[in-house]
């Protein structure tokens, strides 16, 4: 129906011009609400970690503080953006779009409803996980060409952290796609249908647990933030860099943070599916269970950047490699063979 | 294969766990620290130099801004060197309110030190509940001095004043209704000593909280164990005291040991640790705020029951009142005489030590019969603490830095003085 309007208002257009306009419009449908999301989950962050310690959080601009975010991106656009004399200047520049680009883009496979995916890919799953292992190369080539040793160590942390947990999250979703039998997310969803107990997090509960856990290392938030490391290598990879420049790096990392959270609701949390089919639950449309589901998943970032400690930076790789991994694995064999090996088949799938 | 060397990096002064402007040149192997050289005097003020150059009772709000987070102390200790000197003993009463202000004063540092130590090891909300604890005791610093850091309440021969019938309150404020007015007030109904055991009542349980957050915490325990361990020998012959020297598992204490003004009439603990680590230093000080709570209420019940002077009667040492002044020739002469030329102490030199909340803190004061010292040497424990940063971050990482430096607790104030 939109589709059609599109291509009415832009009737006067030659052919291949109307599809580019209706490409570019699905990519605004699916960015600005984007955008729009970050820039509150980072209002929400504030308030709410604020609240978590005994503060108010913003509360000035705006009627308690809801433009605080506006004010926030105007300020980092008015800044001078400062390129180091010794930095590698066409990296140094590059390097935030090499951040932000993969973390957008990943949202073009994310299935919102059953009927609301931008491109229904057959292999969205692998998509997906290519995208966001993209994601590191903008935090390396930023800690490289800023020619500083803080922004170096910062960057060197990050790579060796996300290869490890890279894995991690690939072997969980290994077990995922075991179960699912599918690599499009949208089928994986509809996979899980029927109550929250046929959800994925159950028969895949360690899955879960590493899947989430690695998000929120991949995505450098507390308590895995040494590439970053506030009290040790100052902000790490990223920083020399100053207002839009900085601005882009951190849109990135709370793009990802959702999209995190979007993934784990999509594959374990049964994604716009509501909890129990009967009535007063299945009268809420799907987009608010999946933004629903998405925020409660987003929630525990902030509250375990409220809680925790941080870890120091070979704990994290101790954490990778010697927990999070083995757990995978066994429990892709214990799914594995529970599968087809067992007369519990129903319980994997 | 290339060889591969150290490389140098350079820590503040302008870092955010740098505790203030301390300057780290680190070689480094890797993340691997191999050989640290702190550099300090970045906040030289030259207190001694001060004053030496200024009458004996005027250089007391200068101790206030050695270690601007335990203020008294440094005060308690300045003061003392003067009394010994004088040869006078302050009236009891105002022995017990050193006392319970010396413990005031060790809450507030740990609580400052537990805050910046957890942030730093990047446990962000411990800080903020430290700070609501603070907040109440700067409060009580205000309601006796006037000031809520820089008190200059101890005076040599007792302290300013006694402890005030009446805490402040908040005045009303269009952001609060009734009720939460009434709330906010509640504690503030009576005296200060009230409002100081209301504190006492909920102190424990804040504490508590700390620990909940911290102390079973698995990355919490995997940041401090075996960090920065420093065995008993060695923490002696480097000169440590305070709770450094007993986080590392001796029992030294200069309120046990020599106990100074009333504090061996009171009952209490003192916590020791046994591997020397960092994760004992923090088990220590968390206790010594329980116990500091414990020495509190035990001087809020005496404070009660022994009304009587705060200040020797001696005016040629401490000034008459203002009473006395208007209507007195005398009295005013003496006021005079003090507020502009102060009085001479006895030729002879002394040392005065106390049981500052970073460690012993003394002064060791010369007079040559002056109205000014001839030499002030200040003791400060962060010297000799951060004088073994390269012993204890050798061989741990960059992060562990951050740490160490976060478990010596150390304030630049009294470092550089």
């Amino acid at each position: 129906m939109i589709r059609d309007l599109v291509f009415y208002l832009t009737g006067w257009l030659p052919e291949p011009l109307q599809i580019f306009v209706w490409v570019m419009f699905k990519i605004v449908a699916i960015l600005v609400p984007l955008m729009l999301c970050v820039a509150y989950f980072t209002f929400a962050e504030r308030k709410l970690i604020g609240y978590m310690q005994l503060r108010v959080g913003p509360n000035r601009v705006g009627p308690r503080g809801w433009l605080q975010p506006v004010a926030d991106a105007f300020k980092l656009l008015m800044k001078e953006i400062i390129v180091p004399s010794r930095a590698n200047r066409h990296l140094f520049l590059f390097a935030p779009a090499l951040s932000l680009g993969p973390a957008l883009a990943a949202w073009a496979v994310m299935p919102f409803t059953d009927h609301l995916v931008l491109a229904d890919i057959d292999a969205s799953l692998l998509y997906v996980l290519a995208l966001t292992s993209m994601g590191v190369y903008g935090v390396i080539v930023a800690g490289w060409a800023s020619n500083s040793k803080y922004a170096f160590l910062g960057a060197m942390r990050s790579a060796a952290q996300i290869v490890a947990y890279e894995i991690a999250m690939g072997f969980a979703l290994v077990g995922v796609l075991m179960v699912a039998g599918s690599l499009n997310l949208r089928e994986i969803v509809l996979g899980q249908e029927g109550s929250f107990l046929s959800w994925y997090w159950l028969p895949l509960f360690p899955l879960f647990i590493v899947y989430f856990i690695s998000g929120v290392a991949e995505t450098n938030r507390a308590p895995f933030d040494v590439a970053e490391g506030e009290s040790e290598i100052v902000a790490g990879f990223h920083v020399e860099y100053s207002g839009m420049t900085f601005a882009v790096f951190f849109l990135a990392e709370y793009a990802n943070m959702i999209l995190i959270a979007a993934l784990t609701v999509v594959m374990f949390l049964g994604g716009w599916l509501p909890p129990v089919d009967v009535a007063p639950f299945n009268w809420v449309p799907g987009l608010m269970w999946f933004g629903l589901k998405t925020s409660l998943v987003a929630f525990l970032f902030l509250w375990f950047r409220a809680t925790f400690p941080r870890y120091r930076y070979d704990q994290i790789m101790r954490l990778g490699w010697k927990v999070l991994i083995p757990v995978t694995l066994v429990w892709i064999f214990v799914v594995g063979i529970g599968k087809f090996y067992t007369p519990f088949a129903g319980f994997f799938s | 294969m290339a060889e591969i060397r150290n490389y140098t990096m350079n820590f503040g002064p302008q870092h955010p766990a740098a505790h203030g402007v301390l300057r780290i040149i680190m070689e480094m192997d890797g993340e691997v620290i191999e050989r640290c050289d702190p550099h300090i005097g970045l906040l030289h003020r030259g207190t001694e130099k001060l004053a030496e150059s200024k009458p004996y009772n005027q250089s007391i709000g200068y101790m206030d801004r050695l270690d601007y987070v335990s203020m008294m102390c440094n005060e308690h200790a300045y003061v003392m060197a003067i009394e010994q000197l004088l040869g006078v003993t302050p009236p009891i009463r105002a022995q017990y309110i050193r006392v319970l202000f010396d413990e005031i004063t060790r809450i507030l540092n740990h609580c400052m030190w537990l805050g910046a130590h957890a942030l730093d090891i990047g446990a962000m909300t411990v800080f903020l509940y430290a700070f609501r604890e603070r907040e109440d005791l700067m409060d009580c610093y205000e309601a006796v001095s006037g000031a809520r850091m820089h008190a200059t309440y101890y005076r040599p021969g007792g302290v300013y004043r006694d402890l005030p019938d009446r805490m402040p309150q908040y005045a009303r404020s269009e952001r609060f209704n009734d009720a939460r007015m009434k709330q906010r007030n509640a504690d503030r109904e009576g005296s200060l000593l009230d409002f100081i055991e209301a504190f006492t009542e909920r102190f424990p349980g804040y504490v508590d909280e700390y620990e909940t957050l911290l102390s079973d915490n698995r990355i919490w325990k995997q940041r401090t164990v075996d960090i920065g361990v420093v065995s008993p020998e060695r923490a002696k012959a480097l000169g440590f005291t305070g709770p450094m020297l007993r986080g590392s598992g001796v029992e030294w204490d200069l309120r046990k040991t020599r106990p100074y003004e009333a504090y061996d009439r009171i009952e209490f603990d003192i916590p020791v640790g046994t591997n020397g680590d960092s994760y004992d230093r923090y088990l220590v000080r968390v206790e010594e705020m329980r116990q500091a709570n414990r020495i509190i209420r035990q001087c809020i019940d005496w404070l009660r029951e022994n009304p009587g002077p705060v200040m020797i009667d001696d005016h040629k040492l401490a000034p008459p009142s203002r009473e006395q002044m208007k209507g007195d020739m005398e009295s005013l002469i003496h006021h005079f005489k003090l507020f502009t030329e102060g009085y001479c102490v006895p030729a002879g030199e002394t040392y005065a030590a106390i049981e500052h909340p970073k460690g012993e803190f003394g002064i060791y004061l010369v007079s040559d019969g002056a109205n000014k010292p001839f030499r002030v040497k200040i003791r400060a424990p962060g010297f000799a603490h951060l004088a073994a940063l390269d012993e204890m971050s050798r061989g741990h990482m960059l992060a562990d830095m951050v740490a160490i430096i976060g478990t010596q607790d150390i304030v630049f104030g009294e470092i550089d003085r």
